[in-house]
């Protein structure tokens, strides 16, 4: 076999997780929208927020059944796949983990009955009240792995205890744990991150309707909601953006340098805005703004930063990727505020629900929280290696000596055929409940 | 031993996890299993609903205890699931299958669509049983692993006869099981049919239970130390049993759910008996007994079995408080309407 355990275990994880991240955001995001549809319907008692909130709980109801199918993979993969890693840090990783399931998951799949199927059974108030708890459930879930995640990047309250290949992270403190340096910083930044992907996938949907001039109320009420969202999220994700940089600045700074192509070991950087990184001849060809990222990291345009050329080759990351997803990402978060500015500025002006090309754009939006949320991720962890956790273990040290590249590979492939498999039956669903709409308000009068 | 034993509480408590799942994740694979046995749409609807509110919060038990192993016991979190990686994966792909099956095939109308989601409902579920039933036989029988605790055994090692006695074993209790949650969930011709099937499955229940019994009872003696040293413990069975004879009693008055709940002791009797026989073991090593995992040498650190507890102590009852909620509110006969699977 010419591909290694190692290789392998990497790309299926990489693809897991990433398939995974298709649709927590989107049942995060989702949550939120469902939470206030269902709030404006209790207070108006108008029929229209409720008929809203019963068409997106059909989505949410696809999302999450796929999050919570390929979640379950996520969960046991760290022991099939990455053994040793599980060993080093299960003292300290798994009580998050541990605190997900008791937390979370009992939350949201308890209170996802009634949300589904509960219409009939409980109260209005009861409904409500579930529907929260199942949006709550999952800002939960979010909560505890980005948890565990982040203390993987800025590993903080633990000693190690052992050596070689006894070595294992003992817990100290479990709250230095738990807040370590970055863990608040992005648990905002992918929450708002979420938030958007669900904001725009209602605004996509509303406009698609609006387009078509089919359920024009439904969708002129959704898409000012959706819209709301959209707005204070998408400037808040780049105020949250910026300090993510602060703190890998700080914590990380071969990564921010990755992330700006910054080569020259103490020099004056420019903030690029898009470029090429020839990693061979260690130069980066992009345009920028002279000092600027100098200028957004200490408030001073002359300000020195410690470029890659500081840090030996070995503890490099791909610098060329980690660079093309961040700039991916952020030119992304700059399209998306502009895009919600401007449609309120159209909504103000009243032209947003008319106006066939801005319409057009606003459908087309939905892939861009989605794809940001992909090379953030990219980011974060491509930006991270060689390190599985920063500074203490090698990714390549965190593997399962006991599985061999076939038994990886097969999995590989079984994986690859069944999330594509999923992946067209959601396009495919989903498709067919946008096409069939919501249900008419008089069937819905005859159910309340 | 003055102070709390932490290592024990934490023993106790993955194993109620574990326990908890295949008490409530059983009678849905059950019903899973026995679903190609129904006929017609409406019928296999009615299977389908049984279960539609409750089914994923039952699997979070196992999301639960194995987040709870990899905490208490990184271990054997870490040794068990690289070491059963195909059968794991076969797991993963099993559960995908019925997650996905359920939530889907209400969604198609062509019949043919309906029928491979009812296929893949039962297969699934059937295959996920026996590849749970395989591994906790594996567990209880011990596996070879080296001193690093890197298990060298392939997937046909694991798959041995006595692993495939107790899987067998796990699928008949978990068909017996859901059989009487049919037959406690519906009325009119199902759940005439769901009696039938219990019978069926009853009797296929006790012959492997019987067989499964006498093969541990002669050919793996670490397992039964216990109840040799401490008679005491012999209760344990003998109320497991005791509880298995009632079922049919039950069900023949027509107490449905006292079958269901005597089901569930018998489950838990079971699970027990594993529990005490392996204790303080957890993976015994068969090819070096010295290297054996236990519950103190694979366990994680006082502090962080300590601040688990903590979590647990405030996690746990709300989580017994809104599942009985919700099991509450979806109580009664299953009735087919327009937000139905
Ligand atoms: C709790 C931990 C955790 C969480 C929440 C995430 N990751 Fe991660 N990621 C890892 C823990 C990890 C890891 C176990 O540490 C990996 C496996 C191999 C490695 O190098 O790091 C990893 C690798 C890894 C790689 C491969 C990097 C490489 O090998 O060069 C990608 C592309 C991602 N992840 C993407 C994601 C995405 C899209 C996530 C969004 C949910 C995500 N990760 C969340
Ligand atoms: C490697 C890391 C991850 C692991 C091990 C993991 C594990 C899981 C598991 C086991 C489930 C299924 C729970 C169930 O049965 O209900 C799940 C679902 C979910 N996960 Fe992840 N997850 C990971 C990454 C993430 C991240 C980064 C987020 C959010 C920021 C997230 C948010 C969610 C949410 C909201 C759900 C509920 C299902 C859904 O909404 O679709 N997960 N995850
Ligand atoms: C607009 C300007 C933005 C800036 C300056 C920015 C900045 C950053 C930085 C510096 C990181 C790396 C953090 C790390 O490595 O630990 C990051 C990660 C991430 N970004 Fe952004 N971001 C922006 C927009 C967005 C948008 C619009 C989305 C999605 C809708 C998004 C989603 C993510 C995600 C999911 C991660 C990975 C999680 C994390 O590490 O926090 N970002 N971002």
């Amino acid at each position: 076999m010419d591909i290694d355990v190692l290789s392998l275990s990497r790309l299926q994880f990489a693809l897991t997780i990433a398939f995974h991240y298709i649709y927590p955001p989107l049942s995060i995001g989702i949550g939120l929208v469902l939470v206030l549809m269902e709030a404006q319907y209790l207070r108006s008692k108008e029929l229209i927020y409720f008929q809203m909130t019963r068409f997106w709980v059909k989505i949410f109801a696809l999302t999450f059944a796929i999050g919570v199918a390929t979640g379950i993979v996520m969960e046991f993969e760290f022991g099939t796949n990455w053994a040793f890693y599980s060993r080093y840090v299960g003292d300290i990783f798994g009580s998050a983990l541990a605190s997900e399931g008791v937390f979370a998951f009992f939350l949201e799949s308890g209170f996802l009955a009634i949300l589904l199927f509960g219409w009939d059974k409980v109260s209005k108030e009861m409904h409500f009240f579930s529907t929260c708890m199942v949006a709550l459930g999952s800002i939960f879930s979010a909560i505890w792995i980005v948890v565990a995640n982040s203390w993987q990047q800025t590993p903080a309250g633990y000693h190690i205890v052992g050596e070689g290949i006894n070595a294992r992270a003992e817990i100290l403190d479990f709250w230095a744990m738990v807040f370590n340096p970055s863990s608040v910083d992005r648990l905002i930044h992918v929450l708002l991150g979420a938030w958007q992907a669900g904001a725009w996938l209602v605004i996509s949907v509303s406009a698609y309707y609006l387009f078509k001039k089919v359920h024009r109320e439904f969708a002129r009420k959704s898409l000012k909601i959706s819209l709301s969202i959209a707005l204070i999220c998408s400037f808040a994700q780049i105020l949250s953006g910026h300090e993510s940089a602060l703190y890998v600045s700080k914590y990380q700074p071969v990564k921010l340098a990755a992330m700006e192509g910054h080569f020259p070991e103490k020099a004056k950087a420019d903030l690029t805005l898009v470029g090429w990184v020839d990693e061979e001849k260690e130069k980066t060809y992009a345009i920028g703004i002279p000092g600027m990222l100098g200028f957004l990291l200490s408030g001073d345009f002359n300000k020195e930063v410690t470029g890659i050329k500081a840090f030996p080759k070995e503890l490099r990351p791909p610098i060329n990727l980690t660079f093309q997803y961040y700039h991916i990402m952020v030119a992304i978060g700059m399209s998306l505020f502009g895009l919600a500015l401007f449609s309120c500025f159209a909504w103000f002006k009243g032209f947003l629900f008319t106006n066939k090309i801005l319409l057009a754009l606003l459908i087309s939006s939905v892939l861009g929280p989605q794809i940001a949320n992909q090379v953030g991720w990219y980011t974060a962890e491509v930006g991270r290696q060689p390190w599985i956790v920063y500074g203490l273990l090698k990714t390549s040290d965190g593997i399962s000596e006991a599985v061999t590249a076939n038994m990886v590979l097969s999995s590989l492939i079984m994986f690859a055929l069944v999330y594509i498999l999923l992946f067209f039956l959601f396009i495919f669903l989903l498709n067919r409940k946008i096409k069939a709409g919501p249900e008419s308000l008089d069937s819905l009068r005859e159910k309340i | 031993m003055n102070h709390l034993n932490l290592n024990l509480t934490w023993f106790i408590i993955v194993g109620v996890l574990f326990t908890g799942y295949v008490i409530l994740d059983g009678f849905d694979l059950g019903v899973g299993a026995l679903h190609l046995f129904s006929k017609g749409d409406h019928e296999r609807r009615l299977m389908i609903n049984s279960i539609g509110p409750v089914w994923d919060g039952n699997e979070v038990w196992l999301v639960t205890g194995g987040g709870a192993t990899f905490a208490a016991f990184p271990e054997i979190y870490a040794s068990v699931f690289s070491g059963f990686y195909l059968a794991f994966m076969l797991l993963l792909l099993s559960l995908i299958f019925r997650a996905v099956a359920i939530e889907f095939r209400s969604k198609f109308k062509a019949k043919w669509a309906r029928q491979f989601w009812d296929i893949s409902f039962s297969i699934s579920s059937i295959s996920s049983a026996l590849l749970i039933g395989v591994s906790i036989g594996n567990i209880i029988w011990g596996v070879e692993f080296s001193k690093q605790k890197i298990l060298s055994m392939s997937f046909l090692d694991l798959v041995n006869p006595y692993s495939l006695s107790t899987g067998i074993l796990t699928l008949a209790l978990f068909m017996m099981h859901g059989s009487i949650y049919l037959v406690l969930k519906n009325e009119g011709e199902l759940q005439k049919k769901a009696r039938r099937w219990f019978h069926y499955s009853m009797v296929f229940f006790s012959l492997s239970f019987i067989f499964v019994s006498v093969i541990t009872l002669l050919y793996i003696p670490h397992i039964n130390e216990h109840f040799k040293e401490n008679v005491i413990w012999l209760l344990l069975p003998f109320t497991g049993i005791l509880a298995i004879a009632n079922i049919p009693r039950e069900i023949y008055h027509g107490r449905e759910f006292g079958a269901f709940l005597s089901s569930c002791f018998a489950i838990a009797a079971l699970t027990s008996l594993v529990g005490i026989g392996l204790f303080p073991e957890i993976i015994h090593c068969s090819n070096n007994p010295k290297w054996t995992m236990d519950i103190y040498n694979s366990s994680s650190s006082q502090k962080t079995l300590a601040i688990m507890l903590n979590i647990a102590l405030i996690g746990v009852p709300l989580v017994l408080a809104y599942t009985s909620c919700i099991y509450y509110v979806f109580r009664g006969k299953v009735k087919i309407t327009k937000d139905s699977y």
